[in-house]
């Protein structure tokens, strides 16, 4: 795509997307609270700088892997809005025809190889998928979304070394949104920095400000570019925070409200819109035309969805394997 | 005669030549040819882009496995004993069985996990289980145990053309050895999920899988000597599961005897039992369902207790014997 203030049209790009993620969670939140959906949600309220920046970086054919709060990763790749929702209320478009739900979605069209419920288990997949770009000599990269609490799965340690070793086009993207559910990076790692771990496995780390979009696709740009030139992965740990809590029924009781109100001080979509306006990239009527976009977009989505078709339990059996061709 | 190691490989090295995108990786496959020589020479025929040694690393090896074959590779992964794909079942369970499913049915996971299983090289608990129905309890893997090399590379053909992940459990102790049946040259494919009826009797039906075929096949040789003839029929794939001929079979010999190597605790064969039961075949038997298994135990060191925690020759004549003259 390239960088959001290169032009216009790329500032949009980038401000709308971060709205449709916001407002797509919103919606998400107001559809769980009036008893629409079921199951539970992992809200990226807040988070919505760092998959928008990294995907701006990728084209189409690039893949990614994300994770259980990945609703912003499949927006920011490029999405259908209405199937998303969709899947969200187990209707028969969605994405998974109601097979997968929330934490399950993935859209072959973006290169989106899924989200993903375990913590982790995306990581070692998108170096198998980085492995098959290097075997046949796809020039694609392969970005794999996880927490600061995969960091400290087994899985987040052997897929960075085959990537260190096999020398992949992959880049491991850290949202350090400070908490595994409740346990605070302070808690669950002994060292300040998580980028430090780059270098246990010869991997060159980069910590950016994950609420900064145009700071985010700068290092993410320079990661692919690594990546697609054969200098292989690149750690990049993005420092960003969830407003909402970790699922449904998070009471917040491991953190404060000082700190919540803190982090929502630094909001990454008004910090990029007064950067546009200040630049002259954007007017401010320009923006609120982006966001009302968002807006318009999502309640379209959702419209759609709940009148869309229930998924039916017929045909599950024959849904668990791929037909054998002849 | 090839052996089963042989049989295994000749089937992969046709695959690497018919199909660009089959990949072999796995710890030691490469110069070393793998733990038990399975891979061989392919390092050398094939160069080590295709026949990629791994670090100690099943979890990351299996997950490398599903992304390439998400991503248009079609991978073959040895682990190097399948004690260990307790390192990498979050890969094996939650991440290939289910992504087709979970996912709408958009993607799919083209990928064989081949690993050597079971007892009887004093390898000890962590070396020499048998782990069938921990995989064949899982909805979309499918689990093929192949008792012969004839059988192995017909079998690992379809599983390396099957677009789902497929457990290959290959047995150690038929690693060297011959099958009765000559291997047959070129690509001849064995689809999965059609059990084999090995031979043919009219007292006993014996349902066994892997190695087991091969100890019920001797006792079905010496009891024919006595007058005792028995069926017995290696189901080849547990998952999915063929029932049709040990239907058929119960109702021409009205005895059926499972034998399994792994515990009877939550066992495999239990489901070829179970179906048995609820079946309209089940009003045929004349006799109790005979179950012999391993002993609920860790399978122990020293030879003369390792042979004591599995099924042996003369464990499955005795039961042979008994079920058919004590049920008339």
């Amino acid at each position: 795509m390239g960088h959001p203030l290169s032009s216009p049209e790329h500032a949009r790009h980038a401000l709308l997307y971060m709205w449709r993620i916001r407002k797509f969670e919103e919606a998400v939140e107001d559809l769980f609270g009036r008893g629409m959906m079921h199951g539970t949600m992992h809200l990226s309220i807040g988070q919505e700088a760092s998959p928008t920046g990294m995907c701006m970086a990728m084209t189409l054919q690039d893949q990614i892997t994300s994770t259980h709060r990945g609703h912003g990763h499949c927006i920011a790749k490029g999405a259908d809005l209405t199937r998303m929702i969709a899947e969200l209320l187990g209707k028969k478009i969605g994405y998974c025809g109601g097979r997968g739900g929330s934490m399950h979605i993935a859209d072959v069209e973006t290169g989106n190889l899924g989200a993903n419920g375990v913590v982790g288990g995306g990581i070692p997949i998108a170096a198998g998928a980085a492995l098959a770009s290097k075997m046949m000599k796809r020039g694609t990269v392969a970005v794999s979304f996880f927490g600061d609490g995969a960091m400290n799965e087994g899985a987040f340690h052997e897929a960075a070394n085959l990537a260190a070793i096999w020398q992949l086009p992959m880049i491991l993207f850290c949202e350090n949104n400070k908490y595994g559910m409740s346990s605070s990076t302070e808690k669950a790692f002994a060292i300040d920095n998580l980028a430090d771990r780059g270098k246990g496995y010869g991997i060159p780390a980069v910590n950016v400000d994950g609420n900064d979009v145009v700071a985010v696709y700068e290092v993410a740009q320079a990661a692919v570019d690594r990546a697609k030139a054969g200098d292989g992965p690149t750690l990049i740990i993005a420092e960003t925070y969830r407003w909402k809590g970790h699922s449904r029924s998070d009471k917040n009781l491991y953190r404060t409200k000082e700190e919540i109100e803190e982090w929502r001080t630094k909001d990454p979509i008004p910090k990029f819109i007064a950067r546009v306006v200040e630049e002259g990239i954007l007017t401010q009527e320009q923006c609120d035309v982006i966001q009302n976009e968002a807006i318009e977009a999502i309640k379209a989505a959702v419209n759609e969805a709940v009148k869309a078709e229930s998924a039916e339990p017929s045909g599950l059996l024959d849904a668990v394997f791929k037909a054998v061709s002849a | 005669m090839l052996t089963m190691a042989e049989a295994v490989r000749e089937a992969m090295s046709i695959a690497f030549d018919e199909r660009p995108e089959v990949f072999l990786l796995g710890e030691d496959v490469g110069i070393y040819g793998g733990a038990f020589g399975v891979s061989g020479d392919m390092y050398h025929r094939y160069g080590a882009e295709r026949v990629l040694d791994t670090p100690i690393a099943e979890l990351g090896i299996v997950g490398a496995a599903v992304g390439a074959a998400l991503s248009g590779m079609r991978p073959i992964v040895e682990i190097q004993f399948s004690d260990f794909t307790a390192q990498a079942m979050d890969q094996i369970a939650n991440q290939a069985a289910k992504i087709h499913f979970m996912l709408g049915g958009a993607l799919h996971v083209p990928m064989v996990l081949r690993t050597p299983q079971g007892s009887g090289t004093g390898a000890a608990a962590q070396h020499s289980q048998n782990l069938e129905p921990w995989f064949a309890s899982v909805p979309g893997l499918k689990v093929v145990v192949p008792s012969n090399p004839a059988d192995a590379k017909g079998l690992l053909l379809s599983a390396i053309d099957d677009p789902n992940p497929v457990i290959f459990l290959e047995h150690k102790l038929l690693y060297k050895i011959p099958g009765r049946d000559p291997v047959p040259e070129g690509a001849t494919r064995i689809p999965l999920g059609v059990s084999k009826v090995v031979r043919e009797g009219k007292d006993l039906t014996i349902v066994a899988t892997g190695i087991m075929v091969n100890k019920s096949w001797e006792v079905a040789e010496k009891l024919a000597a006595e007058g005792i003839s028995i069926t017995l029929i290696d189901p080849r794939t547990i998952s999915p599961l063929d029932m049709g001929p040990v239907f058929e079979s119960v109702e021409k010999t009205g005895r059926l005897m499972v034998v399994q190597e792994g515990p009877a605790q939550a066992g495999f064969i239990n489901e070829v039992i179970a179906q048995m039961a609820g079946s309209s075949s089940f009003g045929s038997l004349i006799a109790p369902i005979k179950r012999l298994a391993g002993m609920n135990i860790p399978i122990p060191y020293a030879p003369q207790l390792e042979k004591a925690a599995v099924p042996q020759i003369d464990d499955i004549e005795a039961a042979a014997r008994e079920i058919v003259k004590n049920w008339r």
